[in-house]
């Protein structure tokens, strides 16, 4: 017994050591310490100075603290709140706003904007804001990053070797970046690093390539890009000079295969007169373009990108066609043929499935290409609302008679 | 006034025994709001004007009434009841008066009050017994010291975020190896002015 007293009281005492070294060691620059001891302490008057102190403090504070928070109180709008819940929260300024909650506040307070802004979480979460702040959403077409550059490592020549920060950020410091063409993607994912949703991967050539599926257009790629190589453009532009150099044309061969050379053969070939060349470098405009496909054929260097992802032949159905030859009439390529009123049929060997017969034809009876399910579904939509206005004028005229 | 004073309680505050670099205090602001310069550069100037006001207040408290009534023991309770009462104030007003500010720092003007620093300055004021003026520029000092460390610490963690750091020492670990490293570079100023 005696021992483990001896022992607890040995303890004690290192303990104690151990405490008064650490004291030492721990810097004195005098907090919460260095007030006088006093030799006597009056315990009742403290007891009660104390209590009321405190009491006193806490009341003072109370009040101040609810003054400011009338005075400065914030009304907010309980739709802000709402109209918060139904956002994507990327953060992304596709709405052009500062933040999320910015433009609630404005879509919700100001009858000028939108409801439809917030590309990133669709059109669900613009009917509901249009729900709730009674405005009508409209109906905006999906925007795509597109990277207006081919040249992967197989294709396009780079000046130096650089090692350094894999960024386009930084290698872009290090003069202009490694690619020989001045224009070019550097390749080293700085756009896939910032896109929120995970949209953009880097190839195994060094290229970023988009999902459309989860690119909501919110542009983040585009700011960052310091070589501005991507474009945000509408879904319906589907076929692109995927090239922003504006070189001359034998230097932009020498340094990139698949490059625009601005030869002026897409000028040339397209029906419609979309492709303008400016400055070395051929844009397609979207006012003519219908994406027909035929320039990514004709182009010398393939530097024209088709985005649509299949394109099937289109095909007539005999039993409807009524031979008015409207498809002749527009195909870019003259596939169909047939006599008059008599049923047409196409060449499947020269038909480029650009679809734009299917669109043209007046009773549909073309189909197999692209954009077979939309020209039939816009048709439909058409008769359904001309059926109903017929409807509508044949019971209002019976009205008035049964008057 | 002696302004030699006051400009040796300045440099001492901020340089010499800056509260991040050499006391280690703060450190969860400091590592939390040090990730991009503009809340970085927001919350040094909010935390210098909460510093200041509450060095003042906590010391005129203490001054006229603690000491004449006895109960300077309860000193360590009122200063953070104070610095609450401000930071819940200031929050309320840079709601309505700075909103793009209010939402960049968020939950961080509220952890305010849960720093070390806030709390170590009034007591060093009272530690050391420096009077009124002296408290104000004591606190003037810890600020612009702490906004000092905020911005290095926010400079060099912009620029780590493109850097290739290690798996493992992604994000907080290497924020703590860099603060270690400018520690040591801070014990350069020891002996500066002795204080």
């Amino acid at each position: 017994m005696l021992d483990v007293y001896t022992m607890i009281a040995e303890l004690a005492g290192t303990l104690r050591q151990i405490a008064e070294a650490v004291t030492y060691i721990v810097p004195q620059v005098g907090v919460g310490g260095e007030i006088e001891a006093k030799p006597f302490i009056d315990l009742g008057p403290l007891m009660k100075w104390s209590l009321i102190f405190l009491f006193g403090m806490s009341t003072v504070f109370g009040f101040v603290l609810a003054f400011a928070a009338k005075k400065f109180a914030v009304k907010v709008d309980p739709r802000v709140e709402q109209v918060l819940g139904t956002l994507a929260h990327a953060h992304c300024g596709a709405c052009g706003y500062a933040g999320c909650e910015q433009y609630a506040v404005a879509v919700v307070g100001d009858p000028n904007v939108s409801p439809s802004l917030c590309t990133p979480a669709g059109e669900k979460a613009a009917a509901k804001i249009a729900a709730i702040t009674g405005k009508k959403a409209e109906v905006v077409e999906p925007q795509y990053a597109r990277i207006m550059c081919q040249g992967d490592c197989n294709l396009a020549k780079t000046r130096y070797k650089y090692e350094g920060v894999a960024d386009c950020r930084a290698a872009v410091i290090a003069g202009g970046g490694d690619k020989a063409c001045a224009f070019g993607c550097l390749g080293y994912g700085t756009c896939a690093h910032v896109c929120p949703f995970g949209a953009i991967a880097m190839s195994a050539t060094g290229l970023p390539v988009v999902d459309e599926g989860k690119c909501t257009g919110c542009r983040k790629c585009k700011a960052a890009c310091p070589k501005k190589v991507i474009e945000v453009l509408p879904s319906s532009r589907r076929v692109l000079v995927t090239c922003h150099s504006k070189d001359k044309g034998p230097d932009t061969k020498k340094n990139c295969q698949i490059g625009c050379i601005a030869c002026g053969i897409c000028v040339k070939v397209c029906p419609f007169e979309a492709p303008k060349v400016d400055k070395n470098l051929s844009v397609i405009h979207i006012e003519k373009c219908k994406v027909c496909g035929l320039c990514v054929s004709k182009c010398p260097t393939k530097a024209i990108s088709d985005f649509v992802p299949s394109r099937g032949k289109a095909a007539i159905d005999p039993a409807k066609c009524i031979g008015c030859s409207i498809c002749a009439k527009v195909c870019p390529v003259d596939a169909p043929h047939g006599e008059a009123k008599k049923p047409h049929s196409i060449n499947a060997a020269s038909c480029i499935g650009c679809g734009i017969c299917t669109a043209k034809c007046p009773v549909q009876a073309i189909s197999g290409t692209f954009n077979t399910r939309e020209v039939f579904a816009a048709a439909e939509l058409k008769k359904a609302k001309a059926a109903e206005k017929a409807a509508e004028k044949a019971s209002g005229a019976a009205v008035p008679s049964s008057n | 006034m002696d302004f030699g004073k006051l400009f040796e309680l300045i440099v001492s505050s901020a340089l010499v025994n800056n509260y991040v670099f050499t006391m280690f205090l703060g450190l969860c602001i400091f590592f939390g709001v040090s990730k991009r310069m503009e809340t970085a550069i927001g919350m040094s100037v909010t935390f210098t004007a909460v510093m200041m006001v509450s060095a003042a207040m906590s010391w005129m408290v203490f001054k006229f009434i603690m000491v004449p009534l006895n109960i300077e023991y309860l000193m360590i309770i009122v200063f953070i009841g104070i610095v609450a009462g401000l930071v819940q104030a200031s929050d309320t007003v840079m709601r309505k008066v700075a909103p793009d500010l209010y939402n960049k720092l968020g939950i961080y003007l509220a952890l305010i009050s849960t720093n070390c620093i806030i709390l170590a300055v009034p007591l060093s004021n009272v530690g050391n017994k420096y009077n009124f003026i002296e408290s104000l520029a004591f606190a003037f000092g810890s600020g612009t010291g702490f906004a000092l460390a905020l911005i290095i610490m926010a400079s060099i963690r912009e620029k780590l975020e493109l850097a290739d750091v290690p798996g493992p020492f992604k994000g907080l670990p290497m924020a703590f190896v860099i603060t270690g490293l400018i520690a040591l570079a801070f014990t350069g100023f020891s002996g500066l002015i002795t204080l």
